[in-house]
C-alpha cells in the first residue's frame, strides 16, 4: 500500500527567468518526471500560470463572492506541483530532494495526501 | 522496584508494541495499562521472573482485548491487526524479549520533525517521562508541550515517517541527528537537570548497546559521563566552582573511570569525530594536572571537524595556558562572538591575567549571561575586579576560565 504525496513548488512572483536559464531547468525537470514515471512513483505533475491569472471564489450566504488574484498574500506562490506515490516519507523526501535540486533555489514542500 | 523497571523497560516495551500494533498511541496506551496492572499485582503476588517480558506480553494482551472490544462493525480491520499480532508473538524467554528501540529512536529523531518535537518524543516514548515532566524540564506550559507531542505523532502517522533504522547510506546523517537530540537532553534541561542528565546517559547507553560499532555513539556517552562526573563538585552553595578550584574528591570516580576507559577505546579505534574529541578533552581535564598542550592539540582536531568560533574560543583558553594570556587575547579578539556571554567572560579573564582592567568585559558578560549560577559567578568576579582596581593591588586572580566545548563552556 502506497501513500500519495503532494510536492508543491514555491516560486517568487514576477517575470520568469530568461530562456537560457529556464531551458536547462525544464530539460532536467522533464528527465526527472520521466524517471519518476519509470519507477512508478509519478502520479501527475502540473506547471501553473502566474498568480495574477488566478480568481478566488468564496461562498457567502446565498452568494459566491469573486475576487481577482491569488488567495494568499505574499511574494511567493505555488508555481506548480507534482503528485507522487511512495512507500513512506523517506522515499517521498528523496524524490522531493531531487526535485528541489533540479529547481534550485526554489523550495519544495512535501505533504501527505489524504485521498 | 516497579519504578526502576518502568524507567528501564518502558522504551523497549513501547518500541516492541509499536512494531506489533503499527501505532505509537496504541502502543503507549497498552504499555501504560500493563504497568498499571503491574503496580496492582506485583506488590501482592510478587514480581514475575522476567518483568520485561511480562510487561510486553501483558501490554500485547491488553491491546488485543481493546481491539476486540472496539472491533464491532470493523471486523475485517481488527482481524487483520490481530492476525498481524499473532505473527509477531514475542517469545517470553528473558533473553528473547525483542528490542526495537533503535527503530523508535530513529523515528522520534526523524529530521522532518522540529528539533523540540524530536526531544519531546524521545523523552516521552523512550524515557517514559510524562508530558508534564517534559514541559517543566523545558519551561514550556504543559498544554503547549502536549500539543507539540500530539502534532508530532500526527505527522508521523499521516506522513508515514517510517519505523525503521535508516539504510547505510543515510545512517551517518541520521545518527548525527539522534546524537544531537541526546546531547541536547543532557545539556538543555532547566528543571531537575540531574534527572535529565541521567536520562540522557541512559539513552546514550542504550545507543551504545544497540550500535556498538559506532565510535561517535561511544564518544557521546564518554563525554556525558565525564561532564556529569563533576556535577557534585561544580556547585558549592549554589555557586559555580571553576574546574581548577573544584574539590576532586567530589568527582564521581566511577563515571570518570568509565568515561576515560571509553575514550581510550575510541583512541584505539582511530575513527575520530566531534563527540569523541570533546570526550578526550574532558578526559584530559579529569586527569589533573591538565596537560594543556594535549588540550590544544585536541582543539585543533575539533576545529578541523567543526570549524566554529565557539570552538576557537575554547581553544584560545587552552592557548592562554601554553602561550600566555596575551597571545590568547589576540586570538579571542579576532572572533565574531559579541553576543555570547562567555566570549566576554573569557576576555575578562585574559585581560585580568595580562594586568589590564576586566571591568567592562565582565559587565558585557553579565549583560548577556542567563544562567543564575553563571550570573552569580560573574557578579562576584566583577566586585572583586572593581575592588582590585580601587586598591591597585598587583594581585592576579587565579581565576581561570576553562570552558568545555558544546554546552559545557562554563568551565565547571
Amino acid at each position: 500500500m502506497t501513500q500519495k504525496y503532494l510536492l508543491s513548488i514555491y516560486q517568487p512572483d514576477g517575470e520568469a527567468p530568461p530562456p537560457e536559464v529556464l531551458d536547462p531547468i525544464m530539460a532536467n525537470l522533464t528527465a526527472l518526471n520521466e524517471e519518476m514515471q519509470a519507477k512508478g512513483a509519478w502520479v501527475f505533475a502540473v506547471g501553473l500560470h502566474p498568480p495574477s491569472t488566478a480568481t478566488v471564489l468564496k461562498a457567502k450566504d446565498d452568494d459566491v463572492l469573486m475576487t481577482d488574484g491569488p488567495f494568499t498574500e505574499g511574494k511567493e506562490h505555488i508555481g506548480g506541483f507534482t503528485v507522487i506515490q511512495a512507500e513512506d516519507l523517506d522515499e517521498a523526501l528523496e524524490w522531493g530532494r531531487r526535485l528541489a535540486t533540479v529547481l534550485s533555489p526554489l523550495p519544495v514542500e512535501v505533504r501527505p495526501i489524504v485521498f | 522496584m516497579i519504578e526502576e523497571i518502568f524507567r528501564a523497560e518502558y522504551g523497549r516495551a513501547v518500541s516492541v508494541l509499536t512494531r506489533v500494533l503499527g501505532d505509537l498511541d496504541l502502543a503507549e496506551e497498552a504499555v501504560q495499562d500493563a504497568f498499571t496492572t503491574a503496580a496492582e499485582q506485583w506488590p501482592v503476588k510478587g514480581a514475575p521472573p522476567a518483568p520485561a517480558g511480562w510487561i510486553i506480553t501483558t501490554a500485547r494482551n491488553r491491546a488485543i482485548d481493546k481491539l476486540r472490544r472496539e472491533s464491532k462493525g470493523q471486523e475485517k480491520h481488527a482481524q487483520a491487526v490481530l492476525l498481524h499480532m499473532l505473527q509477531h508473538q514475542p517469545d517470553e524467554e528473558v533473553g528473547d524479549v525483542p528490542d526495537e528501540r533503535l527503530r523508535l529512536i530513529f523515528t522520534c529523531c526523524h529530521p522532518s520533525l522540529a528539533l523540540q518535537a524530536q526531544v519531546a518524543l524521545t523523552l516521552k516514548l523512550l524515557g517514559g517521562l510524562s508530558t508534564g515532566e517534559i514541559a517543566r524540564a523545558f519551561l514550556v506550559p504543559e498544554p503547549t508541550m502536549a500539543q507539540r507531542i500530539v502534532r508530532a505523532k500526527g505527522k508521523i502517522r499521516a506522513a508515514r515517517i517510517p519505523y525503521r533504522v535508516p539504510r547505510d547510506a543515510d545512517l551517518p546523517e541520521r545518527l548525527k541527528a539522534v546524537l544531537a537530540v541526546v546531547y541536547l537532553i543532557f545539556n538543555e534541561g532547566y528543571f531537575d537537570k540531574e534527572a535529565l542528565e541521567a536520562e540522557a546517559i541512559r539513552l546514550g547507553r542504550v545507543l551504545a548497546q544497540l550500535m556498538p560499532d559506532e565510535p561517535e555513539v561511544w564518544g557521546l556517552l564518554a563525554l556525558m559521563l565525564l561532564v556529569a562526573s563533576r556535577r557534585e563538585a561544580r556547585l558549592r552553595n549554589g555557586e559555580l566552582v571553576l574546574l581548577d578550584d573544584q574539590d576532586r574528591t567530589r568527582w564521581n570516580a566511577g563515571q570518570v573511570a568509565e568515561g576515560q576507559d571509553i575514550v581510550r577505546r575510541c583512541l584505539r579505534w582511530n575513527r575520530p569525530g566531534p563527540y569523541q574529541i570533546q570526550a578526550a578533552i574532558n578526559a584530559v581535564h579529569s586527569d589533573p594536572p591538565t596537560d594543556w598542550h594535549q588540550v590544544v592539540a585536541l582543539y585543533d582536531q575539533l576545529l578541523a571537524h567543526t570549524p566554529s568560533p565557539v570552538v576557537a574560543l575554547h581553544r584560545a583558553v587552552a592557548i592562554a595556558e601554553t602561550e600566555g594570556p596575551r597571545t590568547a587575547l589576540r586570538q579571542v579578539d579576532a572572533l565574531d562572538l559579541d553576543r555570547y556571554h562567555l566570549f566576554h567572560a573569557v576576555r575578562a579573564d585574559l585581560l585580568q591575567r595580562s594586568g589590564e582592567d576586566p571591568t567592562a568585559a565582565l559587565e558585557a558578560a553579565l549583560e548577556r549571561a542567563e544562567h543564575p549560577a553563571e550570573r552569580d559567578l560573574l557578579r562576584k568576579r566583577l566586585s572583586l575586579a572593581t575592588a582590585d582596581q580601587q586598591d591597585h593591588a598587583d594581585q592576579h586572580e587565579q581565576d581561570h576560565q576553562d570552558p568545555q566545548p558544546g554546552g559545557h563552556a562554563t568551565g565547571v
